[in-house]
């Protein structure tokens, strides 16, 4: 016993000496994609800047102007709804598909691929994809899909539930198998319906998945870019009397790079400081998620 | 008689669940179909009869492919070489480097490896959007080796971005894994005479392997699918992927060939389901592993 101990302290102290080796690549990259920009990033939304180099520190500044922006409480108050909207649907939908694929029907293997085929196909495609069908469709009515600003929502509602469902159902398929078989039967010999095994055993049972499932959905929906660009980019824009532009169908994360675009970088200090805010906001979803999954590590 | 008689209730049940979510695949693959009609349309129909068949007068043939590989001044081919590139060299980099750091982390208790770990999993739950300005200035200015070399903004280059950015989740899944290799292994090479560098290389990479095909299959479908960050790094005239080439085909919505554009689309989707459907069972199994892990 003595002696594995030694053993594997030398192991130990052998492999340390090549630390520079192993972990050098990975630190040198990771300091330059990262911790650099995420340290520089929260610096500048403190500054106002037109150039990094001449930077000057004004304080809280670029938050107040970013919280008084209406365009960023509209693209707020936006992604919160369609976030809640896409959540629900997109869960029921794959739970449901799941619960049926897991039936031992025919073609099950052949349903499931094809369900989960759009998640492969990346954002700005999928928008463009979708944003020919809906002006096909809106067409017979001699309207589009960036006229009207509750098209693009339930535009992108459809869009986002025809990619994200077939991932979902993967997650839901997993937990279902895992449903121990004897409780489904000793259930059903006991009388239960089918509704009744669903709610009081099945779902009961699958609960990991569901909230794995409910936390992706929440973090893609505020994160969601690519298909918000590329389906509607944030119109139809409405012109307030003030002079201020609302972009309907704009999200938070389109109005953050839309900020950090403007007007010849004179709001870029302004645009960091929606993104620190978008940062805490997203963070704060994803702590919560590990939190809760490590939990119930725990209690299993 | 009565169990009969259930049995056929449910064998009748299964068939009209089968008929149901065949229907509703039908419709799933609808849109894949109408990219397919219309990338053979000529651009006029387009608009007007989205969900006709390209016959007669609007039939375009493979025109609108031969005119999609040129229009936008760059051409098509030289973005899918773009793409394949930077996917690759970006996949391998971090397969290589990640899966390193990460047998080095799980075997070794330092004070900076547990630093990095913590880091590497908190830059898990950070948005891009927090540091793709900055990202994009750092990745103009410094260069592949310090202060010589090609800057970071290149598509040969680009990988050591994507590494830095996207090492969180890799090296949270490779530790997971190495954490539950048995050290005995890696002690009986020791004991062998392997240093390291050999233990490493001949020992642990060989059982990591499941763990690589399932992060290399995450790796490549972020990096094909990426807009952001490739639009932000790199220079646009010179260098554009798939899904910043039709980007800009769309900016310029109106005066451009809308059946070319879905012929493009068309070619840049072929490949992905080729690719999904070669490796379907490891796709799905990466997703979940991530899913499930991330």
């Amino acid at each position: 016993m003595k002696m594995k101990i030694t053993s594997s302290n030398s192991v130990q102290r052998a492999t340390r000496r090549w630390g520079l080796f192993f972990l050098g690549p990975v630190t040198a990259a990771f300091i330059i994609g990262f911790i650099w920009p995420f340290l520089q990033g929260i610096w500048l939304s403190l500054c106002r800047f037109k150039t990094i180099s001449n930077a000057k520190f004004i304080g809280l500044d670029n938050y107040v102007k970013a919280f008084s922006d209406v365009g960023f409480r509209h693209a707020f108050w936006y992604t919160t709804m369609f976030t809640v909207v896409s959540l629900v649907l997109i869960n029921v939908l794959a739970f449901a598909v799941a619960y049926f694929l897991t039936q031992g029907i025919k073609g099950s293997n052949l349903f499931r691929t094809v369900f989960f085929m759009p998640n492969l196909i990346g954002g700005i495609v999928l928008g463009y994809i979708w944003s020919m069908i809906f002006d096909g469709i809106l067409s017979w009515w001699s309207t589009s899909i960036l006229l009207e600003s509750k098209y693009g929502f339930w535009g992108l509602i459809i869009l986002m539930c025809w990619q994200q469902v077939g991932y979902m159902m993967i997650i839901y398929i997993a937990g279902l198998q895992n449903v121990p078989g004897e409780m489904l039967e000793a259930a059903r010999i006991d009388g239960a319906t089918r509704t009744q095994t669903l709610f009081k055993v099945t779902i009961p049972n699958v609960m990991p998945s569901i909230t794995i499932c409910m936390f992706l959905s929440l973090t893609n929906g505020f994160k969601l870019f690519d298909q918000n660009l590329a389906l509607t980019g944030g119109q139809p824009f409405i012109i307030q009397p003030g002079g201020a532009t609302i972009k309907t169908t704009e999200m938070l994360a389109l109005n953050i790079f839309n900020t950090f675009n403007a007007s010849g970088g004179s709001s870029q200090g302004v645009a960091q400081a929606k993104a620190v805010v978008f940062f805490v906001l997203v963070a704060g979803l994803g702590l919560l998620q590990l939190g809760y999954t490590r939990k119930k590590e725990v209690q299993q | 008689m009565n169990t009969q008689k259930t049995l056929s209730a449910e064998a009748r049940r299964k068939a009209t669940l089968s008929a149901v979510l065949a229907v509703i695949c039908v419709i799933y693959v609808l849109p894949v179909v109408a990219v397919v009609i219309n990338s053979f349309k000529l651009n006029t129909f387009v608009k007007t009869d989205t969900f006709a068949l390209p016959t007669g007068n609007m039939w375009a043939g493979f025109e609108n492919f031969i005119k999609g590989m040129t229009f936008g001044n760059y051409p098509f081919a030289k973005s899918v070489l773009y793409s394949v590139v930077i996917t690759l060299l970006s996949t391998a980099l971090i397969l290589l480097c990640t899966s390193m750091a990460a047998w080095y982390i799980a075997r070794v208790n330092s004070l900076f490896c547990k630093a990095l770990y913590f880091l590497c999993v908190f830059s898990m739950v950070v948005p891009f959007q927090m540091v793709m300005f900055t990202l994009s200035k750092t990745a103009n200015s410094v260069r592949l080796l310090g202060f010589w070399g090609p800057h970071l903004n290149t598509p040969w280059t680009i990988p050591i971005i994507y590494l830095g950015f996207g090492a969180g989740l890799a090296i949270f899944m490779f530790v997971g894994f190495v954490k539950s290799i048995p050290l005995e292994i890696e002690e009986a090479a020791a004991i062998d005479g392997c240093g390291p560098l050999r233990t490493y290389f001949s020992v642990v990479v060989p059982m990591l392997k499941p763990t690589m095909v399932s992060v290399g299959i995450l790796e490549i479908m972020w990096v094909w699918n990426d807009f952001l960050l490739p639009y932000l790094v790199l220079d646009k005239n010179l260098y554009r992927t798939i899904p910043i080439h039709i980007q800009y085909l769309k900016g310029s919505y109106g005066t451009v060939d809308l059946g070319a554009t879905m012929a493009l689309i068309l070619l840049s989707i072929i490949p992905v389901i080729v690719f999904y459907l070669t490796c379907q069972k490891h796709i799905i199994a990466g997703v979940a592993a991530g899913a499930v892990k991330g």
